[in-house]
């Protein structure tokens, strides 16, 4: 046995010493990650293992934490987005969503419809371009990787909507409390129904090759399921719970940002396998493109943001010109706004599942304490129970399906 | 028929009496206050009784009041979720801040295993009959909790920002 990689005490050792096979040959360590290529992400697990065989693993986190609840409690609310970018960067539309919706809950602001509906075509695509990564990725770790060449160019062009709409591609910091800080542009409309021209038979190419592909189905048909009833034990939410058979979804439980005024159904697997989370990514895609055809054509006129100049950046010019906008801007900036005494939870429907604020405000510019309820590190905690028994390639392509990203991990 | 803030409180304060308290409405969730002591219990009751079922646990997470009484210092906060009444609710527990300790409800939710992990790491709860209490997002090596509010975000020595010119005061930064 390695002493390089265990200490004598750890309880793989012991196990390794009790258990000899009669040939003399004895179960091996495995340093899986932080750093592997095939991880996707700084994820570390020691496994022990007979042969190809996983029979236990012990995962380490945190390789990338930077802090963000302590940051957040030294920070206006305002310069909390950058921090919720970094969270889910797959997705971190969604992120900055949800946290100028918990802070609209807090100070009781209503949104224009128009920006609401806004808000879900930019949310509904930050959650296409997370599944086109899970899902082309996951090919990838089976051996398949066309199909990843045939949909990652989109995820490209759903980066230059957010750069339209936004001036930020990756990291997108988008928004402000109370709707955005700009009106999209007609280049930003005009890239979207290219998108919604273009993308789609894409999809379907991509989907034709995975979901009847014999190698494809092998490799992923039974490998890490999970029951319903763990699911929940262990706090699955979103596409990987639904996979499980449960239709438990934020935006119907719990409608923010006017979902309620969209038709979708939400996509359900049966057995929680890797092959059930695929399929109910890639259906829920489907989802999201109808959402946002929807809010298209539904998208009323109308102001992109709420009245709330207490709250709400001025526009620089007229900071410049107009004496009331300069008083706001100099307010805001020095954090001399009125914040209520509160405590509120606000979850949205993130990439992964539900995401939640818990925000506690004491009066003061900053939040006294802010949770975030990551859906990452509450369903990474089943993985070692998910692979044990399957064979080393299968915990590869397990995490793979799980879509556990980084940087939500470890926040 | 929805589930009443009503049939929750009747409901615990019978079976639990003076453990459970502080019945209140906060912003769009009902919360309420129990005692240490009696956590795992409560929980075991509200995730257990068949009208209540309180089966998901979305969150666990702690708190730090240093200004407080020494009684409650600190409290760990659990959002429990009933999907199908789709209801959720919030327990607080306040704990003593020389030595917070609390038991485990990773035994009822396994989820709760390594929430109340990083809640330790952060702010030192111990967590009584943890099956594997250590530090989860930091290094093993340190010491102290960083969550608590007397762990400075900044070097104290830093002479190059004033923050009296920042809107910023003891009790924000």
């Amino acid at each position: 046995m390695s002493e390089l990689l265990l200490t004598p005490e750890h309880r793989y050792a012991k196990v390794i010493n009790e258990r000899r096979n009669e040939d003399g040959s004895e179960l091996s360590i495995l340093n899986l990650g932080p750093t592997h290529p095939a991880t996707h992400g700084i994820f570390q697990n020691i496994l022990l293992m007979d042969g190809e065989r996983i029979l236990d693993a012990e995962p380490t986190i945190g390789y990338i934490h930077r802090a963000f609840e302590k940051i957040a409690e030294n920070r206006p609310f305002y310069q909390i987005t950058p921090l919720t970018d970094r969270m889910n960067y797959c997705s971190s539309p969604i992120n900055n969503m949800a946290w100028w919706m918990t802070v609209e809950k807090l100070l009781n602001i209503e949104v224009p419809k128009r920006a609401q509906y806004l808000r879900v075509i930019v949310m509904e695509l930050a959650r296409i371009a997370d599944h086109i990564i899970c899902n082309s990725i996951l090919g990838v770790d089976t051996g398949a990787y066309t199909g990843f060449l045939y949909v990652f160019q989109f995820r490209e062009k759903i980066y230059e909507i957010y750069e339209e709409i936004c001036g930020a591609r990756l990291t997108t910091n988008m928004g402000r409390i109370g709707g955005f800080e700009r009106e999209w542009s007609e280049e930003a409309f005009r890239k979207l129904n290219v998108f919604l021209e273009e993308f789609p038979p894409v999809w379907k190419e991509f989907e034709n090759l995975f979901e009847r592909n014999r190698i494809f189905i092998d490799r992923t048909v039974n490998v890490g399921p999970i029951t319903a009833e763990k699911a929940m034990q262990y706090g699955f939410t979103g596409p990987n719970l639904r996979a499980a058979g449960i239709d438990y979804d934020v935006r119907v439980a719990q409608p923010y940002s006017s979902y309620e005024d969209f038709d979708f159904i939400v996509p359900v697997g049966k057995s929680g396998d890797t092959y059930d989370r695929f399929c109910v990514r890639n259906a829920e895609v489907w989802e999201s493109l109808s959402i946002i055809r929807q809010a298209l054509e539904k998208l009323p006129e109308g102001p992109y943001h709420a009245d709330v100049p207490d709250y709400y950046l001025p526009p620089k010019e007229d900071v410049y010109n107009n004496m009331e906008s300069l008083i706001y801007h100099f307010k805001i900036v020095m954090g001399e706004v009125p914040v209520p005494v509160a405590e509120i939870y606000h979850p949205v429907e993130g990439g992964n599942g539900e995401l939640g604020f818990y925000l506690i405000t004491d009066g003061s510019r900053t939040p006294y304490r802010l949770h975030f309820r990551r859906p990452c590190f509450i369903y990474y905690q089943a993985y070692p129970e998910m692979i044990k028994g399957a064979l080393l390639s299968d915990a590869i392509v397990i995490l793979s399906s799980l879509n556990v990203i980084a940087g939500e991990l470890d926040a | 028929m929805a589930l009443e803030n009503t049939q929750i409180q009747d409901k615990l304060s019978e079976t639990f009496g003076e453990s459970v308290m502080h019945f209140r409405q906060e912003g769009d969730m009902f919360t309420f206050d129990v005692a240490a002591d009696k956590i795992t219990s409560v929980i075991l009751f509200l995730k257990n009784d068949e009208t209540l079922n309180f089966h998901f646990l979305t969150d666990l997470c702690g708190i730090h009041y240093p200004d407080s009484d020494v009684n409650e210092q600190f409290a760990v906060v659990y959002h429990l979720h009933n999907w199908i009444e789709n209801k959720r609710i919030r327990i607080k527990s306040f704990l003593s801040g020389e030595n917070p300790e609390i038991k485990t409800i990773s035994n009822i939710f396994l989820s709760a295993n390594w929430m109340e992990r990083e809640t330790y790491d952060f702010y030192g709860i111990n967590f009584a009959g943890h099956p594997q209490l250590k530090r989860i997002l930091n290094m093993d090596e340190m010491v102290s909790f960083p969550m608590r509010k007397e762990f400075p975000m900044e070097d104290s020595g830093r002479t190059d920002k004033d923050d009296r010119f920042f809107g910023r005061t003891p009790s924000n930064c």
